[in-house]
């Protein structure tokens, strides 16, 4: 059942949001983990940041809509639940291309020569950070020390990690990941 | 003299021990012992014989840290009220990596530690709180949590006594505030990571209010060792007042960056030239950060310093985490600077103007600087802006922990900054 509403925002005109009941949005399997979280926790709230982090997981990214089915399910108003999704930077709540790039910017890696690496990566994808390639591959973001200081410089692509990175390592890694473009286009990565 | 490694003596990064490996060379017995012929006080009073202090940066006595939470009178209503331990995996200060090493290379330890933890403080409940992006770390303790349940450490009536602890793992969604222990709870209730204000301190009125120990993975790693050998044997590990052995690091342009466990008390220069390799080639040391990015510089001068909790704080630095970020002498000074303030005023939480204004006003300042346009002025303001984030000025350490490389750098690297100043560019530009 979908209820189609016209949410006001200052300054920003309309957006639609398409308010579901939580039930007809997430999966019986994203209810459950949820619900798990929640016995564990002993309070519904506490379990925001982990639901967020699995309806992530299975979708991307957080949109307005897994917000509000998420809010509803554990209680919460969205505002909350929107000022917890923001906080935490490995929250995204824009659409991210299916791979996502975290470029270590931290001190260890910028000693190593970050810059040269992070130049290369912009210029293989021609995209900045904060951006998405059109073809919905690759988002670009920086990510704060990854804890591979002494393999410097790092970043982490998913869940995989790539240590000791040259401008070239950098290319020929991504250059790999480009060539299974088309191979499974709309998948977001596990 | 035999060095031990009794922190990293097992780990494995390519496939860490199982459980039935992990009991073959010793794994759990501290938790038997603990459980079945100690009493929790027992516990506390051998950790604190041990002078094992904290690992996660301050070095406050741990033993001393459990004592806070308060031991109600079975008649009292609040006898039977949660506690909770809280395991610090959020590992963020740039330049610490130790924990990493630990939590992938031989989860199991830290599980044995934190049924130890939690027996000693009476926590029927653990978690784990883990930076979202250690993927790795987080499978394999997961793996190994699964496995000590299916084996009766975990869960009620551990190894048929009638100590019942839950032990979970949270996968966190980023900031490096998170590992503040306040910020830390309120991220773990689902809230944002805002520091709280102190007191009360979490020994008291933690997770849900309730009282609640968090340590850090290393300094919990120590606890199966400490009870297994005894604290005697755990003090003579170092070579100073400070006991046990450390998980010293290098990053930077040394020929062999990496981590040793190493008795506590080495000195800076053993660390860099015998186990770091030394600078590579072309290059020299210009200066360091002993213990990650929120500690003070030190230079060349300091090679000799023992890297001890006093040692390191009356040379006017912090051991911190103890992972030394190595400067040399082709990498500007006031670019490091500015990357590590950087980081803080990315990370700043918001909460408090001095150091959510400030750590971005150190950022802009520094640019300038940085690209050749700064004043003298703007040495004057940067020096203010230290005294504007400095302690108890804050809601928090983070404010301050960015102070200490500035204020440092802007005393050893005053020269440089002179020159950006005096030429309007960067002399080091080219020279990478
Ligand atoms: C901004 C900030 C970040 C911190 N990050 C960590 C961290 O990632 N890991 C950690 O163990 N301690 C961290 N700490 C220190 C913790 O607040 C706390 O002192 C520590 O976990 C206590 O453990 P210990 O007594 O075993 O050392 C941080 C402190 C501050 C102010
Ligand atoms: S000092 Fe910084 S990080 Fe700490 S509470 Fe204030 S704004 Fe937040
Ligand atoms: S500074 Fe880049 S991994 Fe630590």
């Amino acid at each position: 059942m979908s209820l189609a509403t016209q949410l006001p925002r200052t300054g920003e005109g309309n957006i639609e949001i398409n308010q579901l009941s939580y039930r007809d949005y997430l999966s019986m399997d994203e209810i459950d983990a949820i619900e798990h979280e929640v016995s564990i926790m002993g309070k519904r709230h506490a379990a925001g940041i982990e639901a967020l982090k699995l309806v992530q997981k299975n979708r991307g990214w957080i949109s307005d809509d897994s917000l509000y089915a998420i809010a509803e399910l554990l209680q919460m108003t969205v505002s909350q639940l929107e000022g917890i999704a923001t906080f935490y930077n490995l929250i995204y709540r824009q659409p991210v291309g299916r791979y996502v790039i975290h470029v270590c910017d931290s001190i260890s890696c910028y000693l190593t020569g970050y810059q040269a690496v992070s130049e290369a990566i912009k210029a293989q994808l021609g995209i900045g950070y904060g951006q998405t390639t059109e073809d919905g591959m690759f988002t670009l973001l920086t990510n704060a020390c990854l804890g591979s200081c002494d393999k410097a410089p790092a970043m982490m692509i998913g869940e995989d990690h790539f240590e000791h990175l040259t401008p070239q390592s950098a290319r020929d890694i991504l250059q790999q990941l480009q060539q299974e473009r088309g191979k499974k286009p709309e998948t977001t990565q596990k | 003299m035999t060095t031990e490694t009794p922190l990293t003596k097992h780990i494995n990064l390519a496939q860490p021990l199982a459980m039935a490996d992990y009991v073959d060379v010793g794994g759990y017995q501290s938790v038997k012992k603990a459980v079945l012929q100690m009493s929790a006080s027992e516990v506390m009073a051998v950790v604190k014989d041990s002078g094992l202090k904290g690992r996660g940066g301050a070095g406050f006595p741990t033993a001393m840290k459990w004592s806070f939470v308060p031991d109600f009178e079975p008649q009292d209503p609040r006898y039977s009220e949660d506690k909770y331990l809280i395991c610090n995996a959020d590992e963020m200060e740039p330049g610490t990596f130790k924990d990493r090493w630990l939590l992938e290379g031989v989860p199991h330890q830290l599980i044995e530690s934190m049924i130890i933890a939690s027996y000693a403080i009476g926590a029927n409940k653990a978690f784990i709180f883990l930076r979202g992006e250690y993927h790795l770390a987080a499978r394999r303790l997961q793996t190994a949590i699964d496995e000590a349940y299916a084996h009766g450490y975990l869960g009620s009536n551990i190894q048929q006594s009638d100590y019942q602890l839950d032990l979970y793992l949270h996968t966190s969604a980023g900031r490096y505030i998170c590992g503040e222990e306040t910020a830390l709870i309120n991220a773990l209730e689902g809230q944002r990571a805002n520091p709280r204000a102190k007191p009360p301190f979490p020994q008291v009125s933690g997770l849900f209010g309730k009282p609640t120990i968090v340590n850090n993975v290393e300094t919990l790693s120590n606890l199966p060792h400490i009870i297994n050998q005894g604290p005697s044997w755990f003090k003579a590990l170092s070579n100073n007042q400070d006991a046990g052995t450390k998980i010293y690091g290098a990053s930077g342009r040394v020929q062999r960056p990496g981590l040793w466990e190493l008795p506590m008390g080495i000195t800076v220069r053993e660390l860099l030239f015998k186990h770091a390799g030394g600078m590579q080639p072309g290059l020299n040391l210009k200066g360091f950060l002993p213990g990650g990015a929120s500690t003070d510089f030190l230079t060349a001068d300091h090679l000799d310093l023992v890297m001890g909790y006093d040692e390191v704080s009356q040379a006017g630095s912090r051991l911190g985490t103890g992972g030394i970020i190595v400067l040399d002498d082709h990498n500007c000074p006031v670019g490091m600077v500015l990357n590590l303030l950087k980081f803080f005023a990315q990370e700043s939480c918001g909460f408090c103007t001095p150091c959510r204004d400030g750590t971005a006003w150190v950022v802009e300042t520094l640019t300038r600087i940085e690209q050749g346009q700064g004043t003298k002025q703007d040495l004057d303001s940067l020096h203010k802006l230290c005294d504007f984030m400095w302690l108890g000025k804050t809601h928090c350490a983070l404010a301050p922990g960015a102070v200490e490389p500035l204020q440092s750098a802007l005393k050893y690297f005053h020269d440089d900054f002179e020159q950006h100043i005096d030429k309007h560019c960067c002399p080091y530009h080219g020279h990478h």
